[in-house]
């Protein structure tokens, strides 16, 4: 058993499980931030701010961040090792039929924590740390933090910003497209025929999670610009 | 037809290697790949020089001795074929071919194009076996396995060895190798009897010998000559998961 924790395989299950758990936490995600879209911004605001006052958030927030740094640096870990394997190079690259994402899954994650760094600031850190104007419903009666302000700002004073999203959520489909099937793969949850039906699911979740997370910027975009 | 040659040429295992270059004319497209190497250095011998060295053995892909990474692919061009299998058909006269050695930490170049493939066989040493008295050879119908079990058990003991699946990995991962055997003798009853110690040993051992792990990329099912799939693998990874947490070892 302790040796599992060192091995190969069991370094590989860990980083399965903590891309299940945030493949988990992006689907929570995208259904919340899906109420932007809906409305002129209260139901979001009620739902960002019964998140934020949540006391689970106050447990679920550290083990999220947890997940996040396991798998980053398991990741650096086992990319770092699986290179010291090949100390020479082929002269001509590898021509087997392999999908590019799943030869490029350490380039892609580095791009979407780029992309989360910039989120990060751009909105955690100015809920969590900042001051986000109090915005008056019933006529005062109910008191919430703007978030959709916030968010609808940022989205409309910077197109840059809404390209940098959109470009995001094409690095999110592209590491989900391997990750999640993957995942499956690697806890042994597979098989010969659950192989190909699992590809396809992948495909059917990347889609729905990075095109909703890009369709949000997107449906802002047009509804200041145009 | 006439082809171009870029042979990766290497004295011994410490010496620095580096590409030759030869041309080789009056080549028949019905002759197999190492046919044609063996013309080239014919070749060779009669103008003096230094021969290309190469493994084979068998050629009838049984042995798993022929390992040559041609223009990119562990055993050249065509699907579940080995280099024996290799026809000069397959090219183009005029065309370039560039031949390397199988390359990974774990499997050292001796020369030229020979790896030193020990490693697979310190892999069976650690597990790749049956160690119990399994008698005098029993009655057709002593130990019953199911159709489904033995159809499996027998694709994964099509594994040859030779090493095309950490030729054509990223990693230089040997998962697929050990899922293989690991999956041939867990299937069968004479192989459950040590299968948790199996999978736990073997696993250790692929990590000691200094292959990569297994990021699922799935080029090792590509290029495998004998066609064994992923799924051996996922079964790889359940067998280990299952023995860690059950064997108090």
């Amino acid at each position: 058993m302790s040796k599992f924790f060192t091995s190969s395989i069991g370094q590989k299950f860990f980083m399965s499980i903590t891309g299940v758990f945030l493949m988990l936490f992006l689907m929570v995600h995208l259904t919340i931030n899906s109420l932007l879209l809906f409305g002129d911004g209260t139901l979001f605001n009620e739902a960002a701010n019964f998140m934020s006052g949540n006391p689970l958030m106050k447990v679920i927030e550290p083990v999220l961040a947890l997940g996040f740094i396991l798998h980053i640096i398991y990741a650096g870990y086992i990319t770092l090792k699986n290179q010291m394997a090949r100390p020479q190079k082929y002269k001509v690259a590898i021509k087997a039929k392999a999908s590019w994402a799943s030869k490029n899954m350490y380039i892609l994650g580095g791009l979407v924590l780029i992309f989360l760094v910039i989120h990060l600031a751009n909105f955690f850190w100015k809920i969590k740390f900042g001051t986000v104007p109090i915005i008056s419903y019933d006529g005062g009666q109910t008191e919430l933090h703007d978030v959709y302000g916030l968010v609808a700002g940022v989205f409309k004073v910077w197109w840059w910003y809404d390209a940098l999203y959109i470009a995001g959520a094409i690095f999110l489909f592209l590491h989900l497209t391997h990750g999640f099937w993957s995942a499956f793969q690697t806890i042994g949850w597979d098989n010969e025929k659950w192989v190909s039906r699992l590809k396809v699911i992948a495909y059917i979740y990347a889609t729905i999670v990075a095109g909703g997370f890009a369709f949000i910027p997107l449906y802002f975009l047009i509804k200041y610009i145009v | 037809m006439k082809i171009k040659l870029n042979i990766w040429k290497q004295a011994n295992a410490k010496a620095k290697g580096k590409f030759e270059k030869y041309e080789l004319d009056g080549v028949d497209a019905e002759m197999s790949f190492l046919e044609m190497l063996d013309s080239l250095n014919e070749k060779l011998i009669k103008e003096g020089k230094e021969p290309v060295a190469y493994e084979h053995d068998c050629h009838e892909a049984i042995c798993g001795c022929c390992s040559l990474y041609i223009n990119g692919h562990p055993h050249g061009p065509g699907k579940e074929t080995a280099t024996c299998q290799v026809h000069m058909r397959s090219f183009k006269d005029g065309d370039t071919i560039t031949v390397e050695p199988w390359r990974a930490k774990s499997f050292p170049v001796l020369k030229d194009l020979m790896t030193d493939r020990n490693a697979f066989d310190k892999l069976m040493s650690a597990g790749g076996f049956v160690s119990i008295d399994a008698g005098q050879a029993p009655d057709a119908n002593a130990n019953l396995v199911g159709k489904i079990d033995a159809d499996k058990a027998f694709d994964a003991a099509a594994c040859i060895g030779c090493g095309a699946c950490v030729a054509a990995c990223k990693n230089s991962s040997a998962t697929l190798f050990v899922a293989a055997k690991v999956s041939q003798l867990a299937l069968l009853p004479q192989g459950k009897v040590e299968a948790k110690r199996r999978a736990l040993n073997m696993v250790a051992k692929m990590d000691e010998l200094g292959f990569g792990s297994c990021t699922n990329t799935g080029a090792c099912e590509a290029e495998c000559p004998k066609g064994i799939g992923i799924d051996f693998i996922a079964k790889l990874n359940r067998e280990y998961l299952c023995a860690s947490f059950s064997e108090s070892e």
